[in-house]
């Protein structure tokens, strides 16, 4: 025995010190934590029993000797959208086996998936409705709770309007809770209707939508496996999408392709891409042109793409004729040798993709830096058509649905516009008169300079965003372009830790009248502040306890079945907004579609409905019965094309998920489309065209003074099988008629859209055609219902028709301000929005000097958002124990910082500061810190443990990063500045 | 039989900590201890590489070898497991394992340890097969079950191997001819005494 271990020791590679991280010199995340978080005081270990592994009140549940009932569902995390099989025994979830079938995630998971169930069992949801008493947490009933909400916010609509209830909805929702929410708005009479995409994506829908039509990822992650060259700017997949990197390293390894990752961090993702370039945070602007100024400079562009497909590269080439490679490198630190060779491999091996995340959105250039990567995209003919694209990786495992569907204060569900014409078609859809909408609104008076505008003026004036909801409490009245302020936050799934200017919120918090939050979880809401009355807990299930579709990144819409009925008291989001709807008196119209099950709507119903009516974003096709055809049989998708064989029964040619634009009725078996804008194919294989969404010509002043007409109709370039073999605007009734057209619509069809259409039935297009006639008629011709434009290079409607760089409001390069400023102060969105302000404060204080350092954020692969759900889960939170910073050795020597002690990290606005673990470490560069987003529950240096209901506090608390983060908003979508800061660290 | 193995491709671990939580699920193990882990070197630098670790059920267990109580046993599809009736929870096998793999419940003052626990490569242990018995102690037995261990399975970038020796080397042997790099089956030298020719 002795000689054989011995033996072993000798086998000299120490492994189990490099196992235990100890030995390697090399202090790394997880054993830093690991360490730290074995002293840490507030973490509840959980103790085994002598000898076994499992607690005893878990056995009961799970019987291996027995067999389970499978069922399916979504992960409720990122937008992937991995297919989660479930193991039910007597109404328990009691395991969780790969979903082999899927060809999203082929039966993987990351740490969060895989640990999905504790979800379902964890005791530390939130049991029964509490109410806070003078501080105190009362439990009350269902019935109490509703009937005091709903008293309550009649008694603020009375006083103060209904722009004074904020609603804040979820990207956690099912579609169909999404899209009953906004119509919950609709209802109540606001647009104040909001959710997660704001401050993950919206720069990305506007920029994206206002490029070539619609605001998603034009590709897949399957897709990607098609690539030569894959670019991540802003982008951390490795932890914050961790399934698809499955996708991109079968990519990188099949096609030896370039994986190129743009980041201020070296991060996982990093770690495995073949190039890695770090800059200085904000200045993607400056990037993407450094690089299109080598691509022009060498006419690496794709010359005929661009003429038959964009409109306006000219006026793109001359601003970037301004970024050299010395301005670029002295703007975004980036060498002029390396941008060259990056920018020649994106352009010439092709196919190429773009992959962004809130590394480019999170930004007052937010929409600005999306136009930028699309220009990129066009310049070099790499939009519609395998491997290429712009693959946006979204966040939450419905945020894009939420977003299709309305949860958005400058749209109605699918994108139809905040216009007389929108709201006739919903109010048509849902079969209530229009009339009753325009009453439900406030009118707002004159205040603040500002004219009056009547009920219909504001139904048809975006709401509040997000960002701004504790401003829209605190600021004087007369600066909030409403009735009154915000009185009420309606929170439905949402942390309270996301969003920046936390110290802000704060104090909103405490000055509303009544705060109702909705959730598994307490959540940061609740806990944040000192209020003592009006506030709310509502248990809401998660989505493992309800039915429902839900529409991860790529556009595919997946059933999830319900595993097990709501644990404790908890009720999903249908049953709570039916409760309240019916409260507050407009229950019997709006949900008089749906067949009802006690109080809860049927969710295929709800589906069916939106079928009928989003025809503008192809959502009219995904029946309940299809799409539950497709979860059936997954596997019989190819895991590259997501197509299933022709010769299927029930999804033949139809490809995973019918990602939308899933064209016309379901009768109709649109396949769905894979890949937007895709002139490859026909129309009916999923082809298509670049959207003609902004007029079919435009004016061009010549130098000498004159104007010129331009097209901005595709030239020569149409969709595989087309009738029409050139550009061609959107379809109306009318253009039908003068091509001769109308004779191919029934009769019935024709009835409809004259009804529609009143005394002027040719306006009647092909989105608010409700017979579906027009689309059908075009599928047959092959063309696109939305017309054949070209991408537009230059968008005249946005403030910065061509994007421009400027300095982030609080930047360390004070001597590039003067050059590229920020944008001037102005009002959006019913508040003023003063960067400007700010930057010249800054500038005058003198802040960069006394923080020196920049402050970003990101994820976590344990975490995800404000960390509610993922930080109460035992399973994941054991991974990741303490809040920290992330801060360059040279830096921390500087300061004195050690690696594992506590720092203060303070922020340039009201001596917000941070208590947070210093991590010393080169993953950032020198005059760079990081945080990560998901952190809640100490404030300021105080433990707020004591704040949450007995039992419901998150097994690992800490403080947040938007506790320092600042002000700073993008003009077209109130999106915050989540990225580039300024702090400063010192030992605490 | 086949000769059970894992083998973790580190050109394909992000650490997704995927494995360490679908093993706690599937297990139910408790906080504190850890069946698999995942180890990161040169953190946040060029050269970041990750490696998913476990008990790699070693030929000639160096374990089995330092027993005091012989706990330990290799089942014939070379999986080693021990029996916790056995265990004194002495840590002689803490010391001789390469891995770091043996876990030990604290159940008292004083460091004093409980009976070891380690990954089974989901095959449970000396009771019965899909009793409540072997459960309890072991966790769950996928193996009796005709599945492979849950944290390869639910691997994200499947990285993370598990099955017969000669076919996972296949395995990995095709994927780094074709991408043409691979730094090696990580520990196999030191588990099963023989490495990945490639």
């Amino acid at each position: 025995m002795l000689i054989k271990r011995r033996d072993a020791a000798a086998r000299s590679p120490r492994l189990q010190a490099v196992a235990a991280g100890l030995a390697s010199g090399a202090l790394d995340r997880r054993t830093f934590l690991k360490r730290s978080g074995l002293t840490a005081g507030g973490v509840v270990a959980i103790g085994a029993s002598l000898g076994s592994v499992r607690k005893a009140e878990a056995i009961a549940a799970h019987d291996h000797s027995k067999s389970a009932e499978r069922k399916m569902n979504m992960c409720t995390h990122c937008s992937v959208g991995c297919s989660i099989v479930g193991e039910v025994q007597n109404g328990v979830w009691v395991g969780q086996e790969p979903a082999w079938d899927s060809p999203i995630n082929r039966g993987t998971h990351c740490a969060k998936g895989a640990a999905s169930r504790e979800l379902v069992f964890g005791d530390r949801r939130l049991k029964y409705p509490l109410k806070l008493v003078n501080g105190q947490w009362q439990r009350i009933s269902w019935d109490q709770a509703i009937n005091e909400v709903g008293d309550k916010m009649m008694e603020i609509r009375g006083k103060s309007g209904a722009d004074s209830v904020y609603m804040l909805g979820s990207a956690k929702f099912t579609n169909e809770a999404a899209y009953l929410f906004r119509k919950f708005g609709a209802f109540w009479g606001t647009n104040s209707v909001d959710h997660q995409a704001r401050i993950c994506h919206s720069t990305t829908v506007a920029g994206v939508a206002n490029t070539w039509g619609y605001g998603a990822q034009t590709n897949s992650y399957n897709d990607i496996r098609k690539a030569k060259t894959i670019v991540f700017m802003g982008s951390n997949a490795a932890e914050a999408h961790p399934v698809s990197l499955q996708h991109i390293l079968t990519g990188k390894e099949t096609n030896r392709a370039n994986v190129i990752v743009f980041d201020p961090r070296f991060t996982r993702t990093a770690a495995h891409a073949t190039e890695f370039v770090r800059f200085r945070g904000g200045t993607d602007i400056a990037v993407i042109w450094g690089m299109m100024w080598h691509i022009f400079q060498n006419g690496w562009e794709d010359k005929e793409f661009i003429r038959q497909r964009v409109d306006g590269m000219e006026q793109i080439r001359a601003e970037v004729a301004k970024w050299t490679p010395d301005e670029v490198q002295r703007v975004t630190g980036i060498p002029g040798e390396q941008l060259k060779k990056v920018a020649e491999t994106f352009a010439k091996q092709r196919p190429s993709t773009f992959i962004w995340c809130m590394g480019g959105t999170q930004h007052t250039v937010g929409t600005a830096n999306v136009r930028a990567y699309c220009n990129l995209l066009l310049a070099t003919g790499n939009v519609g058509a395998e491997g290429t694209g712009a693959n946006i990786f979204r966040g939450h495992t419905n945020v894009q649905g939420a977003t299709d569907l309305g949860l958005d204060i400058g749209t109605l569900p699918l994108y139809y516009g905040l216009v007389e014409g929108g709201w006739r078609h919903w109010a048509r859809v849902w079969g209530v008169p229009y009339d009753y909408f325009v009453s439900r609104f406030d009118e707002v008076p004159a205040k603040g300079g500002r004219p009056a505008r009547t009920a219909k003026q504001n139904m048809e004036t975006p709401g509040i965003p997000s960002t701004r909801w504790f401003d829209a409490v605190t600021h004087k009245p007369d600066d909030v372009d409403q009735k009154d302020n915000v009185k009420a936050m309606f929170v439905f799934g949402h942390g309270g830790n996301t969003i920046p200017r936390m110290p802000d919120s704060v104090k909103a918090l405490e000055m509303l009248d009544l705060l109702v939050v909705a959730d598994p979880h307490p959540t940061t809401f609740a806990a944040l502040s000192n209020r003592k009355n009006g506030t709310y807990l509502l248990p809401i299930c998660t989505n493992f306890e309800t039915d429902g579709s839900r529409t991860a990144s790529n556009r595919s819409i997946q059933w999830g079945e319900k595993f097990v009925e709501p644990i404790f008291e908890s009720k999903d989001d249908y049953e709570t907004l039916y409760l309240l709807a019916k409260k507050l008196g407009f229950a019997d119209q709006m949900f008089k579609n749906y067949k009802m099950v006690g109080n809860k709507p049927v969710p295929e119903d709800i589906l069916r409905e939106i079928n009928r009516g989003g025809f503008s974003t192809g959502y009219s096709g995904q029946s309940p019965e299809r799409i539950k055809a497709h979860m059936a049989n997954q596997g019989k998708f190819d895991v590259v094309t997501l197509r299933a064989p022709a010769n299927e029964a029930s999804i033949g040619g139809d490809y995973y998920g019918l990602p939308w634009p899933c064209w016309g009725k379901p009768e109709i078996k649109h396949p769905g489309t894979h890949i937007l804008y895709n002139t490859n194919l026909h129309v009916k294989d999923g082809g298509g065209t670049f959207r003609a969404r902004f007029g079919v010509v435009r004016e061009e002043k010549q130098a000498d003074g004159t104007a010129r007409q331009v097209s901005m109709l595709a030239d020569g370039s149409f969709s595989q099988g087309s009738a029409l073999t050139d550009g061609y605007p959107e379809f109306t009734f009318g253009l039908f008629k003068k091509l001769g057209w109308d004779s191919d619509l029934t009769a019935a069809e024709v009835e409809q859209i004259t009804a529609i259409g009143g005394n002027n039935p040719d306006t009647v297009g092909w989105a608010t055609d409700l017979s579906g006639g027009i689309i059908r008629v075009c599928l047959d011709k092959g063309v696109l219902p939305y017309g054949n434009a070209k991408a537009r290079a230059v968008a005249y409607n946005l403030p910065d028709p061509v994007p421009v760089h400027r300095e982030p409001i609080y930047t360390p390069r004070t001597d590039l301000v003067a050059k590229y400023p920020t944008r001037p102060d102005g009002r959006q969105f019913r508040m003023a929005n003063i960067g400007e302000t700010f930057q010249k404060r800054a500038l005058e204080q003198g802040v960069a000097k006394q923080f020196p350092i920049i402050l970003t954020s990101g994820r976590l692969v344990e975490y995800e958002g404000g960390g509610e759900e993922t930080r109460s889960n035992k399973w994941l939170a054991e991974l990741q124990q303490d809040m920290f910073v992330e801060i360059n050795p040279a830096d921390a020597s500087e300061r004195n910082i050690r690696d594992g002690q506590f720092v203060w990290v303070s922020g340039p606005e009201g001596n917000a500061r941070a208590r947070v673990k210093a991590l010393v470490t080169e993953r950032v560069g020198k005059g760079v810190a990081f945080m990560p987003f998901h952190f809640a529950g100490w404030f300021q240096g105080a433990d707020q443990r004591g704040n949450y209901p007995k039992g419901t506090d998150p097994i690992v608390l800490g403080e947040s990063v938007n506790t320092v983060t600042t002000y700073g908003y993008d003009p077209v979508t109130g999106m915050h500045e989540g990225k580039v800061t300024l702090c400063q660290i010192r030992a605490a | 039989m086949a000769r059970m193995k894992f083998l973790c491709d580190a050109d394909r671990c992000i650490e997704c900590n995927a494995c360490v939580t679908a093993c706690k699920n599937e297990h139910d193990v408790p906080w504190g201890i850890n069946r698999r882990r995942v180890v990161t070197i040169n953190d946040g630098k060029p050269g970041e590489r990750s490696v998913s670790m476990a008990c790699m059920h070693c030929t000639d267990a160096p374990c089995a070898a330092v027993c005091p109580v012989n706990c330990f046993y290799t089942t014939a599809d070379a999986v080693v497991l021990h029996s916790k009736d056995l265990c004194i929870g002495c840590g002689y096998c803490f010391y001789a394992c390469p891995f770091g793999a043996p876990q030990y419940p604290r159940v008292g003052n004083f460091g004093s340890r409980g009976k070891m626990d380690k990954c089974t490569y989901c095959a449970g242990g000396p009771e019965a097969d899909l009793t409540q018995a072997e459960y309890v102690k072991y966790g769950a037995n996928r193996l009796a079950e005709g599945k492979l261990p849950i944290c390869a399975e639910m691997c994200s970038t499947k990285a993370l191997l598990a099955g017969d020796g000669k076919i996972i080397a296949e395995i990995y042997k095709e994927r780094v001819t074709r991408r043409g790099y691979g730094s090696g089956a990580w520990g196999w030298k030191t588990a099963y005494k023989e490495t990945v020719a490639i």
